[in-house]
């Protein structure tokens, strides 16, 4: 396997910094165990993982938020329980996902949903899914 | 200037520096407004709407009933010195000094079509029809807006959980003048959503009115004709004192006297 | 009878209408008078996680002024706020925290809510499954009259009762609230490992195939050891186990459905109470037929 280096750029880390501040978290805490990739219920529907996440937020590497990774966490706060370092990686998630949201982009549009769906669902499903999906 | 007035001689009379003009000489107080940016001196006791209709301003659209009844004449202002954004019926309210004042000629909302008569009544019938309702925050920002003093943010929550009386009570009075959906952080628009909740309770909910239906049958067997004949066939003089007779009755009957 | 402030939450009056019945008519034999507060906003059901959205706290925050308010009318006997939906308790919950820990915050929030008297802070939030813990599970036992015995539940958490620990109604890893409720009542409690595995939760909206996959996981896992139903304190996770069971059975013929109760339907039967506060019509699988089968 060929080698690659990643540069971190100054605009990268102004991007680690936006994170930590909007999340309250040090991502450069994580030492990347997995734990939380590993516990979390949606890794497998993710196209990267909740640790792989933190690393690319590590790195800087802004395109982390044109992932599906960030839209599938749940907020399930099992890795935020389980993370050796104390981090917590939904928070993390949360960041990125307003990152976009407050652009006025939003991830979802309620009228997608069908008919049926919507007299179906319970009142908190939509409630919460808006707080998440949208700006 | 006789001392029984009725509304409409009132109304008439506080138009008349419009309908009429004015002398500037028989202003004792003026006040210093701001209408979209430029300043005006109008006279003091002028509604919204006649200081600026007298400062040259003509309403094509922005007004409509000039009674409070309407909803076209939306303003927004802000005082000299506050921080607070107000808002007011232009027709209902006078101008003070120190107004910076903006008319809305319209707010655009979308309104979803529905059938009253199809539609299920059930509590998710807002949701599917106003899915925005579920991103109230709860800011209480439409309640401050409303000129109408209602509290707008209690029926977007009661429509929220399928509450019909509630969203059709609280939201009686509401007359559609777009201030609330303007000001929302959440883009509701809350007039087309409680004028749902009213329709549909009004079908579904509210308890049948016995007395109203008996009158409804007594007019469709023809009962009424002949007082309807005789009312269309008075002339102006006999008309007025009728509807002072009308209005004595009732004002009697909600007293709590005999009908 | 005692009387404490009580917060609903917006499902719990339209499709967990059962859970509010029977939660409210258990708590009743407690001694317990749940006094809804009035004029309650829905709690925004999920906290908002970044450092500077205060405006998403508001909703919760303008319900604990409501408690306030009825504390000092003298209405009530408890500065606590008592929820059943889970998702309320977490949310409500946590904003509780946020707002004893940050106190700039409060004070930003009550400038912004200039048409409500301050919120002074304090009041705290409790989960039904809390109060009768405090009340001790012998209270509980006294009060049963119908053997479950040969009901075999399985009690599933979910995330909000537990995740985070700051919010946790019971150790997060190994809770047993639910387990020594059921056993005060005679259930046959079943333990499942995937108890407090997520049910997919909002996501049922935008991507429901996921909460099919955990849904799946979370039944057959219970049923492999012996559970007939599960039980439940969120409408939300009750929806998602139960309701989409029409979409596992889509991608897994085989699958054969399995009610979801709610915990308070449970102490409802056990106490013997009215039938019509369990209102099993709203329940997506009819629970009916397994108890006719168990003779309760
Ligand atoms: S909070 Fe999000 S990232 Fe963490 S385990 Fe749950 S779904 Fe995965
Ligand atoms: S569990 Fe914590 S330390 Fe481990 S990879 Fe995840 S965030 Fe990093
Ligand atoms: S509720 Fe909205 S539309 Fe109705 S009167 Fe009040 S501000 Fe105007
Ligand atoms: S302005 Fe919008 S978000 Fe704020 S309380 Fe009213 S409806 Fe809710
Ligand atoms: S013009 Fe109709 S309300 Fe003012």
């Amino acid at each position: 396997m060929s080698k690659k280096i990643i540069e971190i750029t100054d605009e990268g880390n102004a991007f680690l910094e936006k994170v930590n501040e909007l999340s309250g978290q040090v991502v450069t805490l994580c030492d990347q165990c997995g734990t939380c990739s590993g516990c979390c219920p949606m890794a497998e529907e993710m196209d990267i993982t909740p640790s792989q996440i933190n690393r690319m937020v590590q790195l800087g590497q802004v395109e982390v938020l044109d992932l599906e990774a960030i839209w599938l966490c749940a907020s399930c706060f099992t890795c935020t329980v389980r993370c050796p370092r104390g981090l917590d990686p939904s928070k993390i998630c949360e960041s990125l996902r307003q990152m976009t949201l407050r652009k006025a982009i939003d991830y979802m549009d309620i009228r997608d949903i069908s008919e049926k769906e919507m007299r179906r669902l319970p009142q908190i499903a939509i409630v919460s899914a808006f707080r998440k999906f949208t700006g | 200037m006789a001392k029984e007035k009725n509304i409409m001689e009132k109304i008439a009379h506080a138009n008349q520096s419009v309908t009429k003009g004015i002398d500037p000489k028989d202003v004792k107080h003026w006040a210093k407004i701001y209408i979209m940016g430029k300043v005006y001196e109008v006279p003091a006791d002028l509604t919204i709407m006649q200081a600026m209709e007298y400062a040259g301003y003509r309403f094509i659209h922005s007004c409509g009933c000039r009674a409070g009844f309407c909803g076209a004449c939306s303003t927004i202002y802000r005082m000299k010195g506050e921080y607070k954004l107000q808002t007011a019926m232009a027709c209902q309210t006078r101008v003070e000094c120190g107004m910076y004042l903006v008319q809305l000629p319209f707010s655009p909302a979308e309104k979803p079509i529905y059938s009253v008569t199809k539609e299920p009544y059930e509590g998710n019938s807002f949701l599917k029809y106003f899915p925005e309702i579920a991103r109230c925050v709860s800011c209480n920002t439409c309640t401050k807006a409303c000129p109408q003093d209602l509290e707008v943010m209690d029926y977007v929550q009661a429509a929220l959980r399928g509450d019909f009386q509630r969203v059709a009570e609280l939201s009686f009075d509401c007359i559609q003048c777009g201030m609330c959906a303007l000001r929302c952080p959440a883009e509701i628009v809350q007039y087309n959503v409680s004028q749902f909740g009213r329709v549909m309770y009004g079908r579904n909910g509210f308890p049948e009115n016995k007395a109203l239906k008996k009158v409804v049958k007594a007019t469709e067997k023809g009962e009424y004709k002949k007082d309807f004949k005789n009312l269309l066939g008075l002339n102006m003089k006999q008309s007025k004192e009728a509807y002072k007779k009308q209005q004595a009755t009732k004002a009697k009957f909600l007293k709590g006297g005999k009908k | 009878m005692k009387k404490i402030p009580y917060y609903p939450g917006c499902t719990l009056k339209t499709t967990g209408k059962n859970f509010e019945d029977s939660a409210i008519a258990t708590a009743k034999v407690l001694g317990l008078k749940l006094l809804e507060i009035d004029r309650w906003n829905c709690c925004g059901t999920v906290t908002s996680l970044t450092q500077d959205d205060l405006i998403h706290h508001i909703a919760s925050v303008r319900n604990f002024i409501r408690v306030q308010e009825m504390n000092e009318r003298g209405e009530v006997d408890d500065y606590r706020l008592l929820t059943l939906c889970s998702m309320c308790y977490n949310t409500l919950k946590s904003v509780s925290n946020v707002m004893q820990e940050r106190p700039d915050d409060l004070d930003k929030i009550n400038n912004f809510m200039d048409r409500e008297e301050d919120y002074k802070g304090g009041v705290t939030v409790v989960h039904l499954l809390e109060l009768i813990r405090e009340m001790g599970f012998d209270e509980i036992k006294s009060k049963v009259k119908k053997s479950l015995g040969k009901l075999k539940v399985s009690p599933y958490y979910g995330c909000t009762l537990l995740r985070p620990k700051e919010v946790a109604l019971d150790d997060p890893e190994v809770p047993t609230i639910m387990e020594d409720l059921l056993n005060a009542i005679g259930v046959d409690v079943i333990d499942s490992p995937k108890k407090s595995m997520c049910c997919g939760s909002y996501q049922t909206v935008r991507n429901p195939k996921t909460v099919v996959r955990l849904g799946y996981e979370i039944i057959e896992s219970a049923r492999k050891r012996g559970a007939e139903a599960l039980v439940t304190s969120c409408p939300l996770c009750a929806f998602n186990l139960d309701d989409r069971q029409k979409e596992i059975k889509l991608e897994h013929p085989d699958f054969e459905r399995m009610p979801v109760f709610y915990f308070t339907q449970l102490t409802a039967l056990a106490f013997g109470l009215k039938k019509d506060v369990n209102n099993f019509d709203l329940n997506f699988t009819d629970p009916r037929p397994l108890l006719k089968k168990k003779k309760i």
